[in-house]
Parts: C-alpha cells; sequence; structure tokens
C-alpha cells in the first residue's frame, strides 16, 4: 500500500508516529497551518511557527524519508482579532517562496463570524494575488453545513478562483454534495468522534465517485490516528474496494491536487 | 452495487453494539439529576430521522444538530463547538 497524508499536524506528533506512517506506506505528508490549542499572543509567535513549518519540521520528515510539504495563514480560531491577523497576513509572503509551501490554509471558519469572514476574504485575496493553491478548513459539528455554505459564497464571489484549485476539507453527509457540484475539490477527515469515521467516508465515496476528493487524518494535539488513511484503506478492501480505486483516493488524487502547485514533487520523480 | 447480506456480515454487529451504547447513554442521562438540555432535545429530535424510509439517514442526522441560519453572526465568543445548535437566542 502507497499513500499520501494530505492533511497532518505533524508540529504536534512524535517520531513514532512518523516512524508508523513510513513503515505503513506513506510517500509524503502535507501540514497546513492550524491553530496550537492556545492563542498564540503576537504575530511573533506566528512567525516562530512558519519557521517550524517552511524549516524544522521538513527536516524532521525527511529523516524518515517523507517529503514534507506546508500550507500558510492565520487560521479562524485566531481570527476574531482582525489587526492580529493583518500583521499574520503581511508576513506571509515572506515565506510564500519556501520550497515545500504549496499555498494558502487551512483558512475558512470556525464560529461563522462577521470578523472570520473578513480574514477569510483577505486570505483568499492573498491567495488570488499569488496564484497559490488554497486549502479550506469547515466549521466543526453544528456550524459546519452554514460555514460551507458561507465559505463556497465567498470563494464563488471573487472571480479570480479557480474551484479545481481550492480543496474544501473535513466534509460530511451534509456538506460533501455542495462542495464537488461547484467543483471544488472536497476532503474527508478520518476522526473518531467529530468528523468522519472511516466507515462514513466509504460511504460517501460509493455514493459520491473517487474524483476531486481525498482521505486524511488531520492528526494533531487532539484525539486523532495518524494512521487513519491506511486503516480506511484497509476498511476499503474488506469491503470489497478495488486495489486501484483504493490507490486512487488515497495516493492519486492528493497528486493530482497537490501537482497543481510548481513545488510538489511526485514522489519518486526527480 | 454492494451486497445486502455481505454489509450485514460485515457491521451488524458494530451497529447493533453502538445502539445498545445510545440506548444506555439516554438512559443514564434520564437517571441523572438535573434540567433539560439543549443537547439532548437535539439528540432525541436527531433520533427521529432514522425512522427515514430513505437511504440518507446520517446526512438528516446531521442536518438535525446543524444551525440552520444562513447569517454570519455578529461575534465569536467561543471557540468550541458542542455538537447542537443551542438556537438563535444561544448561539
Amino acid at each position: 500500500m502507497r499513500y499520501i497524508e494530505p492533511h497532518g499536524h505533524m508540529v504536534s506528533r512524535t517520531t513514532d508516529d512518523y516512524q508508523a506512517m513510513a513503515m505503513a506506506g506513506c510517500q509524503a505528508v502535507s501540514e497546513p497551518a492550524f491553530w496550537a490549542g492556545f492563542d498564540r499572543r503576537s504575530v511573533n509567535g506566528f512567525y516562530d511557527y512558519f519557521c517550524q513549518l517552511t524549516q524544522h519540521e521538513p527536516r524532521r520528515a525527511a529523516l524518515f524519508g517523507l517529503p514534507h510539504y506546508t500550507w500558510l495563514c492565520i487560521n479562524p480560531k485566531e481570527s476574531e482579532d482582525i489587526k492580529l491577523a493583518d500583521e499574520v497576513l503581511a508576513i506571509i509572503p515572506e515565506f510564500m517562496d519556501s520550497p515545500n509551501v504549496l499555498g494558502i490554509g487551512e483558512i475558512g471558519l470556525n464560529k461563522n463570524s462577521r470578523n472570520e469572514l473578513i480574514v477569510l476574504e483577505k486570505h483568499i485575496d492573498l491567495a488570488a494575488r499569488n496564484d497559490q493553491l488554497i486549502l479550506v478548513h469547515t466549521p466543526h459539528l453544528e456550524d459546519k453545513r452554514k460555514g460551507t455554505r458561507l465559505i463556497l459564497d465567498a470563494l464563488k464571489s471573487d472571480g479570480r478562483i479557480k474551484p479545481e484549485r481550492c480543496i474544501i476539507d473535513h466534509v460530511e453527509e451534509h456538506t460533501v454534495a455542495m462542495v464537488l457540484d461547484a467543483g471544488f475539490w472536497a476532503g474527508m477527515t478520518l476522526y473518531p468522534e467529530t468528523k468522519c469515521t472511516s466507515n462514513r467516508a466509504i460511504d460517501i465515496l460509493e455514493l459520491y465517485g473517487n474524483e476531486r476528493i481525498w482521505m486524511n487524518s488531520a492528526c494533531d494535539w487532539g484525539i486523532s490516528v495518524p494512521l487513519a488513511v491506511p486503516r480506511a484503506a484497509q476498511e476499503m478492501k474488506r469491503r470489497g474496494s478495488d486495489p486501484g480505486q483504493i490507490d486512487k483516493v488515497i495516493y492519486q488524487n492528493p497528486i493530482e491536487f497537490m501537482s497543481q502547485s510548481p513545488r510538489f514533487i511526485v514522489p519518486g520523480e526527480r | 452495487m454492494a451486497d445486502r447480506k455481505n454489509i450485514l456480515n460485515l457491521y451488524f454487529l458494530d451497529a447493533r453494539a453502538r445502539l445498545i451504547d445510545i440506548a444506555a447513554f439516554m438512559d443514564r442521562v434520564d437517571r441523572a439529576d438535573g434540567g433539560d438540555d439543549f443537547r439532548f432535545d437535539a439528540f432525541r429530535a436527531a433520533l427521529k430521522a432514522l425512522e427515514s424510509a430513505q437511504p440518507d439517514r446520517a446526512e438528516k442526522v446531521l442536518l438535525a444538530f446543524s444551525d440552520p441560519t444562513d447569517e454570519p453572526i455578529p461575534e465569536a465568543t467561543t471557540k468550541a463547538a458542542c455538537g447542537a445548535w443551542p438556537g438563535a437566542d444561544n448561539a
């Protein structure tokens, strides 16, 4: 089995996790910027975090033979403070030319507030001006349906944004259709409690097909499983999925999306 | 198209165990002291989606817990979601 982990917050994981992922067939990891579990008090905290994502973490992943890619932003959980968000947005271009940066993410909404929406629109503008891919976080639980609609409206209202260059992550049964129907990519996050289980993700694949869709573990500092993607692949096999279809969802699809960035190198090439 | 017997062979015991867990959870809540809670009200409402004859029960359950409004809220006063919409007056 080979797979790509397209959404893992590896700065929160141990080297044992890297080793287990490599042994399970992981070929590359992609790490969006996110909330640290506490609010950073100044732009300097983000500066250090972006250094970690673009300099330190790629070296740590390389120890296990894994190419490491990243995405930059201020997470919607910290977007209520517009002044701080503006300061963070101002330093992102300094890191945008780092060789492992694939785009802007994970941007989006958390509680669907007015300020979160303003900061989301500023990120969309930053991505559009710099021709960057976009990775979107959709809100949790009761806020997901409304937030996903607001996010799609914000993306669609900017004429510079191409849906095929945006992935809308954390879709579930009540949001996947609106994402795919609008031409965007969809990500399914495999969480034990708060997002998709493996079985539900496989149901969604059976219902909506395997084009423009991927699965990720979004492993972070919370309850999450770094090997969720290979476990889901094993469940697909148990359910009778064709090996080629499994490979498409967990390996070829992430490559297809991320290869839209010239910085992404297909594993085994070059 | 998946074979129904195969699906039941794979998942019946797991689903049965989860269903008993839900029943035990509801019994546990009923045994506990305290008043009404919007989360449990939403839970009971979501259970009705299981009676649907259409194969879209998972979507209906998710929608039963969801904020049905469309406008951004004035300000985020918390970061966490609790799993059920508390209503416009308490959101």
